[in-house]
């Protein structure tokens, strides 16, 4: 058990340090640092002594080891545009970001998992098939042309939503919250339904092809054959058995709905991190983009070790050895 | 009739609605099986059988269902009850059991809680009754510490406890039939024993009546009262098992059983029905075995006969139409047993140099857990040590054959001979020339291309976009393309060599049946012109009639090519048939080594004995077997000495801490300490 834990825990680390080491990358050969910090005129000595000051003339691994350990502390510099801390400049983006993709993430889920299950149980049924097709819409579609279609019939045709920004919010210590107003919530609605729907899909899909394959192993003939209630079979066995790879993939979407953040924030003019890292991308804001790049990575290391542990309390066969006796 | 009858299926008829027309599965079955009896129902695959016994607890998958006929369980009728009702009478009145413990079990619960579950759902008792009930039958099927083991999850427990568990769950509601659709096929041979005899102890000692589904007649021979042969969707002839066995009426029944291979008897060729059994869409008019039935007349062709009476059995074939006139068929003797003279074991011949040597040859796998999981939990490195010090050497136009249960090694020394696997220690060398390591297997090029290999599954052994031609040409070697004649003469010689036609060139595997696909797969081992080809279970995934056509082949193609074969199968009976000599492997060794008829008429090592003992066998109808302990131990972690002596009868002190040399005598090579203390008693026929 411990070991297991602590390979995945030795497995993530890896991971971040190998982020750390592209972002790190960014600032040493993307442009040149000292340019976006004096101005034209200054003269060639002037910039030396600045390169000397920040240590840019130090060894390669050197300056990557300093550049790791001020990014354990939180210290991500100052962003060339807006002259601020990138710390502060996360910190204040990160909640809106965070209540978008959480809210997202649980559509996903609410919808897709039931819709999955019953598109399985009742493969004939006409709802099922329009879940279906309709699913297939969610899947062709690009996340933008979903979000501009919304906007352009419940903003522009109706009136009945804003088409941009997270109407007002509410400060709670550092955490800005949108949930609290009814402004804030009637904003929240589009970009959430436009970021989860693809994800809604996708789990249905899963869910859906996985509980027909599990309903066709032989534990499941042999529990019909027992006797046992469909309730049993379908729940306690079949879903049981649904829940491991679902599990795996799931993760992985919850990581890229923070990631894919960036479209549809830039549809609605959300103001998280993703609409920031556009911004920065367009001004040259290296030390933006660093960052972002360390906290989408971090997030999907975190939620992939998260899933591995799960793993091991939904499947037995993890957590118990395999001392088979005669 | 005195009692009437437990169950009755009248004119079953299932259908399979697809998009091409609907196809009959079964069409217009009879049966009935008595309070108590054990019906056996053999065939072969595609017959129905599985097919039956889902229909019965209305469990067919979609889109199948029954089109027609009646069920009538304890005189209620229940092919037309609603699903909730049926569900109540399955596992309550009918129990079933499938095939693969592996698969049968749910592995995200405990066993106990998959009992109890199944109690719950059909008797009124308490949760801690539940619990005790299910303690009570994990006992009862022999699970030792119950108490323990009810908490443990299904990937705990070895395969052979397993079935005991789903036994177990099959009788917890003490059903008055037990379906049981092929219940020891996926299981070795001792396991096999074992599961038999608990099952009819146990549905005897509860008084439950078994339907046994199987394909292997000799599991039918032992267990069953009464057999009912299907073909194609029907029954063909049904009679007390004695009668089917010995005194079948039907000619597919007679063909069946002399296809079957038996330790009791050596016959050079086996009885082979041509052909396989049709597809369901293509069935022919008429009884549905005339196109391969050696005995058809016009009749046949047109109308389908039905059940009649025919002495103790009844046959739906018109050979039988009028009771007065008993047909005369000797179909099996006048097809083969052509009695020893000229079979394999008394072949021979001058003495052949040998061919093939193997001297201690090892084949270690590394399955160590992570370096940081073997710190942490302060384990060491696991080392599987498949084949441990095996010595082997093949003569010259032999047939060696290598038989032991699963987890034996056996597949292992076949890889490592033809040179898929790096020996980790020994050596192989072929006619003179030493081919121990890969360097010395490229070195030495034209000699490996004399191996050829024939693997077990040949589905899986065939790439499925190659056309035939491309699949066999690939293995002609390159310095014969040139020649002339070319290859397009040679793949269609290699295809008339293993009894198909050139034209099958142009089709892809999977337009043929499987015995055709094992023959492509033999033609394209024969495409190397190889000297020697290792076998892999080359009829283990096929029918017994099937297995019957390409031992045949293999005999003739030895006889004509002058190979020399290395056999490997877990079946007795088929490695009985076909080869000279036997080795009879255990845990990574070969324990015994002698000629085929030494060894089968006079084994020495116990554990030849346990096999030979637990082996079902046609021979051995109505006789009970002898119990089997134990299974086999994991080749991880062999135990120390004698691998075999946990479950030797014989094992003394010596055994345990000793690993007992090979020693040859009297043309037998043994390793025992107890045959070599002459404290062995004689060994008695079963």
């Amino acid at each position: 058990m411990i070991s297991y834990i602590l390979a995945r825990v030795l497995q993530s680390f890896v991971v971040m340090l190998c982020v750390a080491a592209i972002s790190f990358s960014l600032f040493t050969y993307v442009g040149d640092p000292i340019a976006n910090l004096v101005g034209i005129q200054s003269s060639d000595e002037k910039r030396e002594e600045l390169r000397e000051s920040l240590g840019l003339n130090d060894a390669v691994p050197v300056q990557f080891a300093r550049f790791v350990g001020r990014a354990v502390r939180m210290e991500f510099g100052i962003s060339y545009q807006q002259k601020r801390s990138v710390a502060s400049i996360i910190a204040e983006r990160l909640p809106a970001t965070l209540e978008l993709s959480i809210l997202s993430a649980l559509i996903a889920l609410g919808i897709g998992i039931p819709a999955g299950i019953y598109t399985a149980l009742r493969r004939e049924s006409w709802f099922s098939h329009f879940f279906l097709s309709a699913s297939l819409v969610g899947v062709s579609l690009p996340t933008f042309l979903i979000g501009i279609l919304l906007i352009f019939t419940f903003s522009v045709h109706f009136h009945l939503l804003p088409s941009f920004g997270r109407g007002e919010v509410v400060q709670l210590g550092f955490w800005s919250t949108g949930l609290l107003t009814a402004s804030g919530l009637k904003a929240l609605i589009m970009p959430a339904i436009t970021l989860a729907l693809f994800q809604m899909t996708l789990i249905m899909r899963l869910v859906r092809s996985e509980m027909l394959e599990v309903l066709r192993t032989d534990y499941i003939k042999f529990a019909r054959a027992r006797g046992l209630s469909n309730r049993t079979v379908h729940f306690g066995y079949a879903l049981m058995n649904t829940l491991v790879p679902v599990i795996t993939i799931t993760g992985l979407q919850l990581g890229s709905i923070i990631a894919f953040a960036i479209i549809t924030e830039t549809v609605f003019q959300w103001p998280g991190v993703g609409l920031m890292f556009i911004q920065a991308i367009s001004e040259v804001d290296i030390p933006v983009m660093s960052t972002y790049l360390l906290l989408i990575a971090s997030f999907f290391v975190i939620i992939n070790l998260t899933v591995d542990l799960l793993y091991y309390f939904v499947d037995p066969r993890l957590r118990v050895g395999r001392d088979v006796r005669a | 009739m005195s009692k009437p009858p437990l169950l009755e299926i009248k004119n079953l008829r299932v259908e399979f609605p697809t998009r091409h027309g609907t196809l009959v599965a079964i069409d217009d079955l009879s049966l009935h099986i008595a309070p108590g009896e054990v019906l056996g129902v053999v065939g072969e695959s595609g017959a129905g059988k599985s097919m039956t016994g889902a229909a019965i607890i209305g469990l067919l998958e979609p889109p199948g269902r029954i089109a027609g006929g009646e069920i009538i369980f304890d005189g209620q009728r229940i092919d037309n009850l609603p699903d909730e009702k049926i569900r109540q009478i399955r596992g309550r009145h009918i129990g079933a059991i499938f095939q693969d413990p592996l698969t049968s079990l749910n592995p995200l619960h405990t066993v106990g809680r998959q009992i109890t579950d199944t109690i719950a759902a059909h008797l009124p008792l308490t949760a801690r009754q539940a619990r005790t009930r299910a303690l009570d039958l994990l006992g009862e099927v022999g699970i030792p510490a119950a108490s323990e083991r009810i908490d443990h999850y299904p990937h705990q427990f070895s395969g052979g406890m397993r079935q005991r568990v789903v036994i177990a769950l099959a009788l917890c509601a003490d059903p008055k039939l037990i379906i049981a659709d092929e219940p020891t096929t996926a299981l070795d041979v001792s396991i096999q024993a074992q599961i038999i005899v608990l099952l009819k102890r146990l549905c005897s000692q509860h008084g439950s009546a078994i339907m046994l589904i199987t394909h292997d007649m000799g599991v039918i021979a032992e267990t069953a009262d009464r057999v009912a042969v299907m073909y194609a969707g029907r029954v063909g002839e049904v009679g007390p098992v004695s009668e089917i066995i010995h005194n079948a009426r039907l000619p597919y029944t007679i063909g069946l059983m002399g296809s079957i291979p038996s330790i009791g008897e050596e016959v050079d060729r086996l009885v082979q029905i041509d052909g396989s059994m049709p597809r369901l869409n293509e069935t022919p008019p008429g009884c549905r075995y005339h196109p391969r039935c050696p005995k058809v007349f016009d009749r046949c062709k047109t109308e389908r006969p039905e059940l009649i009476p025919a002495g103790p059995s009844r046959v739906a074939c018109w050979l039988y139409e009028d009771p007065t006139e008993v047909p005369a068929l000797d179909l099996v003797h006048s097809a083969a047993a052509r009695k020893a003279g000229d079979s394999p074991h008394s072949r021979g011949g001058a003495p052949a140099a040998t061919l093939i040597e193997a001297k201690g040859l090892k084949q270690y796998f590394d399955v160590s857990p992570p370096l940081l999981t073997r710190i942490l939990e302060r384990t060491g490195r696991r080392i599987v040590q498949a084949v441990d010090g095996l010595d082997i050497s093949i003569k010259r136009g032999e047939t060696f054959g290598l038989v032991g249960e699963s987890g034996c090694g056996k597949s292992t020394v076949a890889r490592t001979i033809v040179g898929l696997f790096n020996a980790t220690a020994g050596t192989i060398s072929y006619n003179g020339a030493s081919l121990s390591t890969r360097e010395e297997r490229a070195r030495n090029l034209s000699v490996q291309h004399k191996i050829q290999m024939i693997f077990q599954d040949p589905q899986a052994s065939l790439n499925p976009r190659w056309r035939v031609f491309d699949i066999v040409a690939e293995s002609i070697p390159k310095s014969r393309r040139s020649l002339a004649g070319g290859v397009k003469e040679r793949v269609g010689e290699l295809l008339r060599q293993v009894g198909m036609s050139p034209l099958d060139g142009d089709k892809f595997p999977h337009e043929f049946s499987g015995g055709q696909r094992q023959r492509i797969s033999i033609a394209r081992a024969l495409g190397g012109e190889p000297e020697f080809l290792v076998c892999d279970e080359p009829t283990s995934a096929l029918d017994v009639s099937v297995q019957a056509q390409i031992l045949n082949l293999m005999v003739e193609l030895q006889r004509t090519l002058g190979l020399t074969y290395l056999f490997i199968s877990h079946d007795l009976a088929v490695v009985h048939h076909i080869s000279t000599k036997v080795g009879v492997m255990y845990l990574g060794r070969i324990v015994e080594w002698s000629a085929t008829q030494q060894l089968f008429t006079r084994p020495l090592h116990p554990y030849t004995r346990m096999l030979l003992d637990a082996v079902p066998d046609i021979s051995k109808t109505g006789t009970m077997r002898s119990q089997v302990e134990g299974e086999v131990p994991s080749p991880i972690d062999p135990p120390a000495g004698c691998s075999f002596h946990p479950r030797c009868p014989f094992a003394q002190d010596r055994c345990r801490a000793e690993v007992p040399e090979s020693i040859m005598a009297e043309g037998t090579a043994i390793a025992c300490h107890a045959v070599q203390e002459g404290r062995l008693p004689a060994w008695r026929a079963p």
